[in-house]
């Protein structure tokens, strides 16, 4: 990744982790909220793969934490493994996939809110898990499969890399 | 004859190796978890608490712009929203007007004869709101995007002389308590928080219990611990205790209210009566709120 892609990844992620923090989780529909940053990683793991789709996860929960004065690394972790995720079935079974990332987001918003109530769980919180995984999951599963292609066409254009979901175009005959 | 894919400038990830890639998302899943024990082993006054309250103070700037962009488009909607309900808020609040200026005749006097029988017995009496505390007015500038923790970020911290388990409120009532605190910034715990919670009275029969979160809703409160034999009639009006005894003390002043009991009920096998309280304060639409800051701290 060049110098100019790696800040132009770093503005995305930064960016889209304030607005998670003070205007998407506000926005209340149906008892749930956006993740709009849950699918700007998955977005970027499918565009750029599983590293940059980790490291992105990482760097965007990292701020978000911080801005929330949450505690530290529970939303990195998150994001880490959601953006691996994302990256590996891009890399993977979705080339070629215009519905990946519908796909992708979907299963991992499921999976993302099922490993924060474990992680919350195991760290002594008291975790409603109706609330959690019910109440709050269906409303922000559909918001966040609305946001999925928008978010994905969007950061196709500011990335400009080529999309792992894109079948590879060049191939070497070797005799 | 093989067929060998050509790989890729752009797709790093896939051009890099298994083992590269193990690697760095290993790290970076070794790191959040140095961070999660860190943070949750060291508290408040751990070595992470101080980048933690740095970090927030760098980031607080884009915060409070990103709020201040994104409010005339919150107003807008709240306006366009409340128009469809206006007709009947005015009939109700018409009401309520009404209903309150009674009231208020009628406290105007008891307050009168209040002050007459302090002054007589000499009573002392505990903090009191609002008269004791200095109101600093913060803007909301974050919120944690998870159904775990209700809780807000607000712009005040403590250079502003907010602390550790101020109480919050809003012109409704009260909002919940401050849990951590930086230089520029204060993360408040909303009384919807599971871990949240406050002793309250039912203003009109003196009933006592404790306001908590009820359990699968997201806005909705309980008052917990009240005893059978107490009376609490719906319409009832809930607030806050601030009861202090063996020098112990709540941390929230007596008489901030909370809400409105919308219904009460009772089985034979419950210890204590099931009343849900409707919170005055609208928890998924702050924008600002007033954090108590006593004017004289123990």
């Amino acid at each position: 990744m060049t110098t100019g892609g790696a800040l132009r990844l770093s503005g995305v992620v930064f960016a889209a982790a304030v607005l998670q923090a003070v205007l998407f989780s506000t926005l209340l529909v149906g008892g749930g909220a956006p993740n709009l940053l849950l699918v700007v990683i998955v977005c970027l793991g499918l565009l750029r793969g599983s590293v940059a789709g980790a490291a992105s996860g990482f760097a965007g929960g990292l701020v978000v934490d911080l801005l929330t004065l949450d505690t530290l690394g529970i939303t990195s972790l998150v994001l880490t493994l959601a953006g691996f995720w994302a990256g590996r079935y891009g890399e993977t079974t979705a080339r070629g996939r215009r519905v990946a990332p519908l796909v992708a987001v979907g299963v991992i918003t499921v999976l993302a809110a099922l490993f924060a109530v474990v992680l919350h769980y195991m760290l002594g919180d008291e975790v409603d898990a109706r609330q959690a995984l019910v109440s709050s999951l269906a409303p922000e599963l559909v918001l966040n499969l609305l946001l999925a292609l928008p978010v994905y066409a969007l950061l196709r254009a500011i990335v400009r890399g080529r999309s792992a979901l894109e079948p590879t175009g060049e191939v070497e005959l070797v005799v | 004859m093989t067929v060998r894919r050509i790989p890729s400038a752009h797709m790093s990830s896939r051009g890099a190796g298994p083992l590269r890639r193990r690697l760095v998302v290993g790290l970076l899943v070794l790191a959040s978890l140095v961070l999660i024990t860190m943070s949750f082993r060291s508290g408040d006054d751990g070595p992470l608490s101080g980048v933690q309250s740095a970090g927030a103070t760098v980031l607080r700037p884009f915060a409070v712009g990103v709020e201040r962009v994104a409010q005339p488009f919150r107003d807008a909607y709240g306006w366009a929203d409340s128009l469809l309900t206006a007709r009947s808020d005015a009939e109700r609040y018409r009401a309520e007007v009404r209903d309150l200026r009674q009231r208020a005749i009628q406290n105007e006097f008891a307050l009168q004869e209040n002050g007459y029988l302090r002054r007589l017995l000499r009573y002392i009496d505990g903090p009191r709101f609002p008269g004791d505390f200095d109101p600093v007015t913060a803007e909301v500038i974050g919120r944690p995007p998870n159904a775990f923790s209700q809780a807000i970020v607000v712009a005040a911290g403590s250079r502003d002389g907010v602390r550790l388990n101020d109480p919050a409120v809003t012109a409704e009532g009260l909002v919940g308590i401050v849990t951590r605190v930086t230089r520029g910034t204060a993360r408040i715990q909303l009384l919807t928080d599971q871990q949240a919670a406050v002793s309250a009275i039912d203003l009109g029969t003196g009933a006592e219990g404790i306001v908590l979160h009820a359990r699968g809703t997201r806005e909705t409160l309980v008052l917990d611990r009240v005893r059978k034999e107490d009376v609490v009639r719906v319409g009832d009006e809930v607030v806050t205790s601030g009861w202090s005894t063996a020098g112990l003390s709540s941390l929230y002043p007596k008489g901030i209210a909370i809400g409105k009991v919308t219904s009460v009920g009772q089985t034979d096998t419950d210890l204590f009566q099931q009343v849900q309280v409707d919170p005055f304060v609208d928890f998924g639409g702050l924008d600002a709120v007033i954090v108590l800051v006593p004017k004289e701290r123990p």
